[in-house]
């Protein structure tokens, strides 16, 4: 999950409300089209996806990604053009905010118009491939060996790999050294040490922990390492442990260690507290690290989330872009094809992990990413058991993770006991499933 | 000048044939300029509203997208809106938020539009400035509350805690009543200009000469306000509060900005929740279903404000 600018990126796509209109709009035009070459796309999928190897690679595509802010833009650009020269096929980029991504390539998918390599978020990825707009990647003799097996799963849907992912993130726990030297303390390694370590840090200016929990993905996916690391599961969400989990943070915030505007906090706002020293810990992910260096106002460490007990597992979230291949016709496919191998080779996935303070997937380029940038270390070593947030669920997500995240603000503003609100939460996934 | 002298031929009772050309004439030059406005309203405006009402009749997925396929469900999705958890608090936040946002706006509009009706040295100049909320974009304007807001660290607490006798700021944002609180004030905030905007445009209209007439009838400002300046001002009056209703119960960036709808769905209106349905549950069925009933909503307040300016013309 990269949301290096969550709020911001709601903001650019201000106008949501109209871009329901416009969804409309854009299909008038596409019916007309439609009704003209009679499902164009959907016809042609059954020849191109069979003889896709076969065909002679174009000579431009289209591709579209969420890199909008300048620093991952630049990188993701210079990864593009090195390998739009090393293939000799051009690509004509477009760059939309996160969440205006997937209506655009739903809009092209019904207009027979959908770029030929596109960059989506993993969590849309199953969500996208049933649609049966996306081809498997089988077609282009990929090789995903040594990937992380969760970033594995999140691109397979009844046994169908549909995509490529040029790197991963997850979330770890960043904390202000300075702040830790003066009160003498060790970064905490479980649940208890977090609290107490968090309360002794709190002062009447600064807390000791921040974490995100808006009313949006980012709450679920900043909550994820907490419920999941404390066998919380997400088809059943009224469980012990997933209460457990929830109270966990809930006491942080009713102890006044954590500040309850984290409900409105993205997690760009979180990595900003931190920045002004507004708090000493913080849960976030590896994209906010050149921003914080760039700064120079905090001396940080990363270390993995704390477990609920010593010895406990820690399962985190993945996080991640992945290159998918829609049809879009023999020869463009297999262009596109050609681009993303290019982009996920050994050379450009440590050229974009790195550039972009993210993990690459594939183990062997991992390590040489840590020997470059040490400071990745925790994230990576935890990237690799982390696990999708569809894995199991698939479509089903969305519904469980707006559940979840509304139960996360009830508990944490008080509006209802975090048992309540996760019961509350699991009424309403049955509800919607209707 | 040619058409005018047809026009002075043809009523002197000139031959009939040529009337009837040029009758026909102005019919299809009339046609010619009422076409274009006509197609684009029939296929910028018309085909969404039809296509939205259409969608929320269909079980609408993200497949159905490509493959083009969304199968009728009748009545399902409204079933479905009506009895969510949600559809009542959503329901009564965006009418708090709607009246809430339009009394408080019409009324410091109104109170600045008079007050800038006397002239005074600069007084333009302080017009101009206050348009400025109405300039800023409205995500900027959202991000900047939200900071303003924060219960920490935002001006606004800072300012209630210099008070004497209070130590805690209010908890704007993460309580559900004062998060619907702040989503209001931000809003009116935005909303105050054109109100004012128009309200004193329309005092502008009234003739400074009656004023002088009930002035020297001894008339008080009160008097003047309540028996010549309101009436006078009613047509203006209904057009701001129509438009307003219009404009406010549609408003989305504020709200999504300042809260997303949270904390826990307690700034939820038909609007925020209508997207969330669409775009992050691809439930584009029951999204099309809220934004239906919002549609209707705003047809209903259109009727009433067409109706009203009938009457209005007729009294006259």
């Amino acid at each position: 999950m990269n949301i290096s600018t969550p709020r911001l990126r709601t903001n650019s796509g201000g106008k949501k409300w109209r871009t329901n209109l416009q969804l409309g709009a854009g299909l008038v035009a596409v019916s007309f089209l439609a009704a003209s070459c009679s499902g164009g796309p959907t016809g042609s999928s059954g020849s191109t996806e069979s003889g896709a190897g076969a065909a002679k690679p174009a000579s431009s595509i289209t591709s579209i990604d969420y890199f909008t802010d300048a620093t991952s833009s630049a990188a993701f650009q210079r990864v593009l053009s090195t390998c739009a020269t090393k293939t000799g096929i051009k690509i004509n980029r477009q760059s939309l905010p996160l969440k205006e991504l997937l209506p655009k390539v739903l809009q092209g998918a019904s207009s027979g118009t959908m770029p030929n390599l596109a960059f989506v978020d993993n969590v849309n990825v199953q969500q996208l491939a049933q649609t049966g707009a996306l081809t498997p990647i089988s077609n282009y003799g990929f090789d995903l060996s040594g990937f992380a097996p969760g970033i594995v799963a999140a691109t397979t849907l009844n046994g169908k790999n549909y995509g490529v992912s040029p790197a991963i993130n997850t979330l770890a726990l960043f904390y202000n050294k300075d702040m830790f030297a003066a009160a003498g303390l060790k970064p905490p390694t479980t649940w208890d040490e977090l609290k107490t370590d968090a309360a002794a840090l709190k002062t009447p200016n600064r807390y000791g922990l921040a974490l995100s929990a808006p009313a949006s993905e980012e709450g679920t996916w900043q909550f994820l390492p907490f419920f999941w690391s404390n066998g919380g599961d997400l088809t059943n969400l009224t469980s012990p442990k997933s209460v457990e989990a929830l109270s966990f943070i809930t006491s942080l915030v009713k102890g006044g260690s954590m500040s309850q505007s984290v409900v409105n906090w993205a997690q760009a706002d979180v990595a900003d507290q931190f920045i002004a020293g507004n708090t000493a810990m913080m849960i976030n992910g590896p994209w906010n690290i050149s921003k914080i260096d760039k700064s120079g106002k905090v001396k940080y460490g990363i270390v993995p989330i704390p477990v609920p007990k010593a010895g406990a597992t820690l399962t985190v979230p993945l996080g991640g872009e992945v290159g998918v291949i829609p049809v879009s016709g023999g020869s463009t496919q297999a262009a596109a094809a050609k681009v993303l191998k290019c982009m996920t080779d050994n050379d450009q996935m440590l050229q974009w992990a790195t550039g972009n303070t993210r993990i690459a997937p594939r183990d062997t380029t991992a390590k040489q990413e840590i020997v470059k940038l040490p400071v990745l270390a925790p994230f990576a070593e935890t990237v690799r058991t982390s696990r999708a947030r569809t894995t199991g669920l698939g479509v089903k997500y969305p519904v469980i993770s707006q559940a979840l995240w509304t139960a996360i603000q009830s508990a944490l503003t008080g509006t209802e006991t975090p048992e309540a609100a996760l019961q509350t939460a699991q009424k309403t996934v049955g509800s919607s499933a209707k | 000048m040619i058409m005018r002298d047809k026009t002075v031929r043809a009523r002197a009772g000139r031959p009939t044939p040529s009337r009837t050309r040029s009758r026909r004439r102005r019919y299809l030059v009339g046609l010619g300029f009422v076409l274009p406005a006509a197609v684009y309203i029939v296929v910028f405006f018309g085909y969404p509203l039809v296509y939205n009402l259409a969608m929320s009749f269909q079980d609408y997925t993200p497949r159905s997208f490509y493959t083009g396929e969304a199968p009728f469900v009748g009545l399902d999705n409204y079933r479905k809106i009506v009895s969510s958890p949600i559809f009542q608090p959503a329901v009564l936040h965006t009418i708090v938020f709607t009246v809430g946002s339009i009394v408080f706006q019409f009324g410091i509009g109104l109170g600045l539009a008079l007050y800038f009706n006397r002239r005074f040295p600069l007084s333009n100049l302080l017009r101009a400035m206050l348009l400025l909320p109405w300039l800023l974009p409205l995500i900027v304007s959202s991000a900047i509350w939200r900071w303003m807001f924060d219960k920490d660290f935002g001006v606004i607490n800072y300012f209630i805690r210099l008070l004497p006798g209070v130590d805690a700021g209010a908890p704007w944002l993460t309580n559900g009543k004062w998060a619907l609180a702040a989503v209001v004030i931000a809003n009116i905030w935005i909303g105050i200009p054109f109100n004012m905007v128009i309200l004193y445009g329309g005092l502008q209209g009234i003739a400074e000469t009656i004023y002088e007439a009930a002035k020297l009838d001894g008339a008080s400002a009160w008097q003047r306000f309540r028996y010549m300046t309101w009436p006078l001002l009613k047509p203006v009056t209904l057009v701001v509060l129509m438009l307003g209703l219009v404009y406010t119960i549609k408003v989305f960036d504020v709200i999504m900005g300042l809260t997303g709808g949270g904390p826990a769905n307690q700034t939820q209106t038909l609007t925020t929740w209508s997207y969330q349905y669409s775009f992050s549950l691809f439930q584009f069925g029951p999204g099309a279903a809220v934004s239906s009933l919002l549609v209707l909503i705003a047809a209903i307040v259109a009727l009433f404000y067409l109706r009203s300016l009938r009457r209005s013309s007729d009294g006259s």
